[in-house]
């Protein structure tokens, strides 16, 4: 890749975006050399900032033409390094298109820019009585377009799914530039459903230009608790206490005593003095049907151990509640100079062994380990705790966080749950699945994108050049053969 | 009905010994085989995943077209393949092999029947929540047509529930994707482009899914309509009152029809619910534990064959656009029945209507279906009207598509001619 074919790009973009959209300046696009995962950086050749769909899409065209990589950038938040710049490519933000276009009411559904902030689509629905159901703990700050990407989950997916779930339909420009509209507003559009694809392909496929997405109607009643115990273990057994008695809450969400330490240290928020563990509980619904399982939630808490259950009164003391929990990473940084957020699954009914399983990690290393967990569904977001001034002991941590990984593989779990593999897990890749298992899912990477310009790098460990139709063709691809395409 | 010998001859003895090796049931194939209308020359029934992969593998090495069937009860939907010359019988894969009830998960081969698989997650009072849309029908088969019932209103349909998927490809590789835990974002989702595939990707062998837990309760709130307009505004009412409809139906024909709400869950909230509801739909209404008079199934018969069959619609729709998708069958002998919470419903014309009517009723309603974000398909009809029709109608983004599965089947062997584009 050459400068020659970034200046064909740039000047692409200077003809058709404003000049505030196209920054070649050194100083300027250090600024974007990393996403919400710090430690990897890379400086891009060249950002661009496109105001519609139209811009985006003739960047990306000129960027086929000249077989010049590119990355998709929403808010930056990701935290699995999935929107870290190509040096020899183009990154393209969509901070600029922040248009929530329609809400429409009747059609459950909003059509938004992939720009526009998670939490103004729930904002701008919720007059309406309706409100966007993935909630990433970002939501303040994270896009939309960055939601499709990952597939974003939330505290709340326990009850209502992810990403996947709460899009019907997308704009979308395709590594050879085109732009197509993938699903309908109403379910099940005839073909293939590519947007299933697009939807958590961490921006290898291609990039949404618009999204329409589904909106659920408000709870009638949401009842949230907090509820402190001696240990996890006592947490874990009411959690699995509740699933048992066939209870959905909208989310059950667990922190050990070192993360609640942090919490309280960074945000004051009131959790249980000498907690071992505490739960966040929240149940919504009808009236009816919260006040049935409320009272069998509080019953099973207390039996499996809890000595101590407060229940939100009003929207301030439910604010307080998720406050806790919500900011937890964040407030980490109170009580260790550098930690790393790790992200596991692990099948539910597997989480005393494999918190016992971390205990031991943490003991035998002395590496600290904080946890925070999507408790319902098994989501584990351990917190490694690190100095990094101290020799070694950054190297110690990463031992410890992919430790903890490997646990997730061995019992039946996966390597990531919402935050993606990115760069940050391209790696573990081949642990969780099969060489058969990736080749298969190259497939689809080589029907979007045979030049594989679109966020190269990412998520795949040893991603294999496309043939044009495997069996069909020997010998070097054309595009390899012509110096336009690099193995990746 | 083509007969057999003539299909027999297009496999030759290599070809043959092949698959009798790499599968120790196959036989040739009878006139009771044909994939509408289309004889295949054998019937191989593998008895695991390994022999599913064995005779897929030696089906590419003597290029052969491969059809896989679960119980057949869909297998006429879409279009008739352009040729068949294995039919890949997953009677034989039919185990549950997974079932966490602490971790709300299940997993099935694909030959297993949904029913057999709902005896065994009730055992732990859970279901997964697909609806049995027509009796027999197998795991395989309805992630293959992307079958769905009145439940999706509240829990969406199979790429809704599918968390890890097992399949052989054209070139006989297993290759799985997704796993057993629900929250998983790592890689490609493969199931979701295999659902409603049609058998044109590659052979599910293995599917896991998320579960739910068996309502203890549960009521349908039945209003009358009597205009499209009225059924919308029952529709509407249902869906934006905070009373978590699970599914909401509406049945219609000749002018009239119903809407039928759903409410599941315990039974203090249901009734609760029920409670809420009632004046949201004018009072009026039919409170039951069973659906309404053939509700929730689909408006054809599901046994009839050949010129038999019904014009069998799927109509979707955004859902402001159900009075227009009604109004738009006025006139016409169809019987309408599906999920108006959701904007997916089935229309049937019967057998004895005349082409040019059944095609005049798909453009209509395709016109209709269009202006609300929706679309029409001919799910399936006699062959006098696939052939006179449009069956799929336009889709979007057709060219990527080709480009998937060019990927997945380089040489057009699975399931040919069934699909979209001719796919």
């Amino acid at each position: 890749m050459g400068a020659e074919q970034i200046e064909a790009v740039a000047a692409v973009a200077r003809r058709t975006l404003p000049a505030e959209g196209v920054i070649d300046d050194r100083t300027r696009l250090r600024t974007y050399e990393c996403d919400g995962l710090a430690h990897y950086r890379v400086t891009p050749a060249l950002v661009v900032i496109p105001e519609d769909a139209e811009q985006l899409g003739a960047v990306v065209a000129a960027c086929a033409e000249h077989g010049v990589p590119y990355v998709a950038r929403g808010s930056g938040t990701g935290l699995s390094g999935g929107a870290l710049p190509h040096a020899e490519g183009v990154l393209v933000v969509t901070s600029r298109m922040r248009e929530i276009l329609e809400v429409r009411r009747e059609d459950q559904r909003a059509l938004v820019e992939p720009g526009v902030i998670n939490l103004d689509v729930t904002k701008a629905a919720s007059g309406d009585g309706y409100y966007y159901a993935p909630d990433p703990s970002s939501q303040q700050i994270c896009s939309i377009g960055g939601n499709v990407a990952e597939n974003s989950g939330g505290a709340h997916c326990l009850k209502y799914g992810f990403t996947a779930n709460h899009v019907a339909a997308a704009d979308f420009v395709a590594p050879d530039g085109e732009t197509v509209r993938l699903g309908t507003t109403a379910p099940d559009a005839p073909g293939y459903d590519l947007l299933g694809a697009v939807i958590g392909s961490e921006g290898t496929l291609g990039i949404v230009t618009t999204v329409e997405v589904k909106l659920t109607r408000l709870p009638q009643d949401v009842r949230t608790l907090l509820v402190g115990f001696e240990s996890t273990d006592q947490a874990g057994a009411a959690t699995s206490a509740i699933i048992a008695a066939g209870i959905v809450p909208a989310a059950i969400e667990m922190m050990d005593a070192l993360a609640i330490e942090a919490a309280e240290a960074a945000v004051s928020c009131g959790y249980p003095d000498g907690a071992g563990a505490v739960l966040v509980i929240e149940l919504d619904g009808s009236t009816a049907d919260v006040d049935a399982e409320f009272d069998d939630v509080e019953r099973m808490c207390r039996d499996n151990g809890a000595f101590e259950i407060r229940v939100a009164t009003d929207p301030t003391e439910r604010a307080l509640i998720w406050k806790g929990r919500k900011s937890a990473f964040a407030a980490v940084g109170r009580i260790s100079p550098d930690y790393i957020v790790q992200d596991g699954v692990i099948p539910r009914t597997a989480l005393p062994e494999v918190l016992t399983a971390i205990d031991e990690l943490s003991r035998s290393s002395g590496v600290r380990v904080a946890n925070v967990f999507h408790a319902g569904d098994g989501n584990l977001h351990p917190l490694v705790l690190f100095d990094d001034a101290v020799e070694g002991a950054g190297e110690a941590a990463e031992k410890v966080s992919g430790a903890i990984l490997d646990l997730c593989i061995e019992h039946g779990g996966s390597i990531t749950g919402e935050h993606g593999v990115g760069m940050d897990k391209a790696k573990y890749m081949p642990r969780m699945y099969s060489d058969e298992d990736l080749d298969t899912m190259q497939l689809v990477r080589c029907a979007f994108d045979p030049a594989g310009i679109s966020n190269p790098g990412k998520l795949f460990p040893t991603p294999r050049l496309c043939g044009e139709v495997p069996g069909r063709h020997k010998g070097p691809h054309p595009l390899q053969a012509a110096g336009l395409a690099e193995v990746f | 009905m083509t007969t057999q010998a003539g299909h027999a001859a297009s496999v030759d003895t290599g070809a043959r010994e092949a698959l009798g090796s790499a599968c120790a049931e196959v036989r040739d194939a009878t006139e009771a085989d044909a994939v509408d209308g289309v004889a295949p020359a054998l019937v191989a029934r593998p008895g695991s995943v390994d022999e599913v992969a064995e005779v897929v593998r030696a089906a590419a090495a003597h290029r052969l077209r491969v059809v896989p069937r679960g119980a057949g009860t869909k297998l006429t939907w879409g279009h008739a393949p352009s040729g068949v010359d294995v039919l890949l019988d997953l009677g034989g894969l039919d185990r549950v092999t997974d079932h966490a009830a602490g971790d709300l998960i299940v997993a099935a081969q694909a030959g297993t029947p949904l029913a057999r698989l709902q005896e065994t997650t009730a055992t732990e009072g859970q279901r997964l929540t697909l609806d049995e849309t027509v009796p027999g029908s197998t795991i395989g088969g309805i992630l293959a047509t992307n079958a769905s019932g009145a439940r999706r209103t509240a829990v969406g349909s199979a790429r809704d529930l599918l968390i890890g998927i097992t399949m052989v490809r054209h070139d006989g590789i297993v290759a799985k994707a997704g796993g057993r835990v629900v929250k998983n974002v790592a890689g490609y989702d493969l199931g979701k482009l295999l659902i409603g595939s049609m058998g044109t990707l590659g052979v599910v062998v293995d599917a896991t899914f998320r579960l739910h837990p068996l309502p203890a309760a549960s009521r349908w709130v039945t209003a009358r309509a009597d205009s499209p307009a009225r059924a919308m505004e029952l529709a509407q009412a249902a869906v934006h009152g905070q009373v978590v409809p699970a599914a909401v139906e509406v049945g219609w024909e000749a002018g009239a029809g119903t809407v039928s709400v759903l409410l599941e869950g315990r039974e203090s909230g249901v009734q609760g619910r029920v409670d809420d509801l009632s004046p949201l739909l004018g009072g009026d209404v039919e409170v039951g534990e069973e659906p309404p008079a053939q509700g929730a199934t689909y408006p054809w018969d599901t046994a009839a064959t050949g010129d038999d069959r019904a014009t069998a619609l799927k109509v979707t729709f955004a859902l402001s656009g159900l009075a227009d998708v009604l109004a738009t069958l006025e006139g016409s002998p169809a019987v309408l029945r599906g999920s108006a919470g959701s904007g997916v419903v089935y229309a049937a014309l019967p057998s004895s209507t005349p082409v040019a009517e059944a095609s005049a009723l798909v453009d209509r309603l395709r016109a209709t279906t269009t202006r609300h974000g929706g679309a029409t398909v001919v799910v399936d009809a006699p062959a006098a009207v696939k052939d006179a029709v449009d069956v799929w109608g336009p889709v979007p983004a057709l060219a990527l598509m080709r480009r998937v599965k060019d990927q997945f089947d380089p040489d057009h062997r699975l399931s040919p001619g069934r699909y979209v584009g001719g796919m």
